[in-house]
């Protein structure tokens, strides 16, 4: 039991906090090999100028590269350049799809004067169908599901004519989605492929 | 193991206090030296989740943090969170500079990334006290927390596919299979 209790104290310290990045999600020391450096750097130069500093000065700098070999060195260069591109290129890929891509909302007669709304495009924003689809449907306390369109793309389909106000709830929840890219039509025919 | 992305989402289940019991305690067995702080990680009273994940796959969560994730029914592994708040009650070894890139791409940990100039083993020399795990060499199949080269943090948690005695002598061949490596669909996982 003695022994026990003299190992104890070393070891009971409490918990070390690590800042995590904002932009990778990864201790600070590790954003280099994201392929976001620059950005990384930026947000903690913002947040945590102390820790900024620390790794990101030119001595941190020299030291980690002096202990690879030049050839090694050189790779890591290259690597490093590479995946930044990539993740640019990405980036700029990401951002012309979401000015280019709508929402389109259409209301379809089912029968009898009833009505279902088909929503398409909300992947092109990042959106989780199916937590969207759930959202739906406990908000205008209907059902709603997630379907294929013929094209290959996916579409929550809500019972009801709701597309007013999916329109609303779009304006309020995400407001990063701008006004213009979204479409409300009006389909006679039942279930026809979307048209953008 | 989670080189692709994963996704959780609703299957969130709660793990019944029987089972949280003998978690905690397969914890405790495995890791020794977390026993002053598993009241912290795992406390008695909160409700812990579990989530399913692909290829047989239960993560252990407490709300919105991940805390251990088991494949099957091998050794219960902690989640890179918990290592990064409680490095010292684990066994570690170190990589290389080099080696860095290649382990958070998803890359298998091989045995010259651990004896090359940078690495750092139990029982060498320069291991010093955090690395030299009291002079006892760890063997195949034990779960250990791999560092890496001038940083702070770990970077990968595994079970050892060769003792560090072998490593040693053969200075060649698959350190590390399957581990848990920093940025991989486990670590970005969100699970609120």
């Amino acid at each position: 039991m003695a022994d026990t209790a003299t190992q104890a104290p070393t070891d009971v310290r409490p918990p070390k906090h690590v800042v995590y990045c904002g932009v990778c999600t990864l201790p600070p020391e590790y954003c280099e090999y994201g392929g976001t450096t620059k950005k990384c750097s930026d947000w903690l130069a913002a947040t945590h100028p102390s820790l900024h500093r620390q790794l990101y000065s030119a001595d941190a700098a020299a030291a980690s590269l002096s202990t690879l070999s030049v050839d090694a060195q050189k790779r890591a260069e290259k690597d490093a350049q590479k995946k930044a591109a990539k993740a640019e290129a990405n980036e700029v890929r990401e951002a012309e799809k979401r000015a280019s891509s709508k929402i389109i909302i259409k209301r379809v007669e089912r029968n009898k004067r009833k009505y279902v709304t088909e929503i398409a495009g909300l992947e092109a924003f990042g959106l989780d169908l199916k937590k969207v689809a759930k959202e739906f449907g406990k908000k205008f306390a209907t059902g709603s599901s997630v379907t294929k369109t013929a094209s290959g793309g996916e579409e929550i389909t809500v019972q009801g004519d709701v597309s007013d106000e999916v329109v609303d709830w779009l304006g309020e929840h995400h407001e990063e989605i701008p006004e213009d890219n979204i479409e409300q039509v009006e389909d006679k025919k039942k279930k026809s492929a979307p048209t953008v | 193991m989670f080189k692709k992305e994963l996704v959780a989402g609703s299957n969130k289940s709660k793990v019944k206090s029987s089972a949280q019991r003998a978690i905690r305690a397969k914890v405790l067995e495995t890791y020794p030296r977390l026993e002053p702080h598993i009241d912290e990680i795992l406390p008695k009273k909160e409700q812990l989740d579990l989530v399913k994940l692909p290829d047989r796959v239960s993560l252990y969560c407490l709300a919105s943090t991940p805390l251990f994730w088991q494949h099957m029914d091998d050794a219960i592994m902690p989640h890179l969170q918990v290592v990064h708040k409680y490095p010292w009650a684990f066994s570690r070894i170190r990589i290389d500079r080099g080696a860095i890139r290649f382990v958070l791409s998803g890359a298998t940990l091989m045995v010259p990334g651990l004896t090359s100039p940078g690495g750092r083993l139990p029982g060498d020399d320069e291991a010093g006290e955090e690395y030299g795990n009291d002079g006892k060499e760890l063997e195949v199949g034990e779960v250990v927390v791999v560092d890496a080269e001038g940083k702070e943090n770990a970077c990968m948690i595994g079970v050892l596919k060769m003792g560090t005695k072998e490593m040693k002598e053969k200075k060649k061949g698959i350190g590390i299979e399957n581990g848990h490596y920093l940025g991989d669909g486990l670590w970005k996982l969100d699970l609120r």
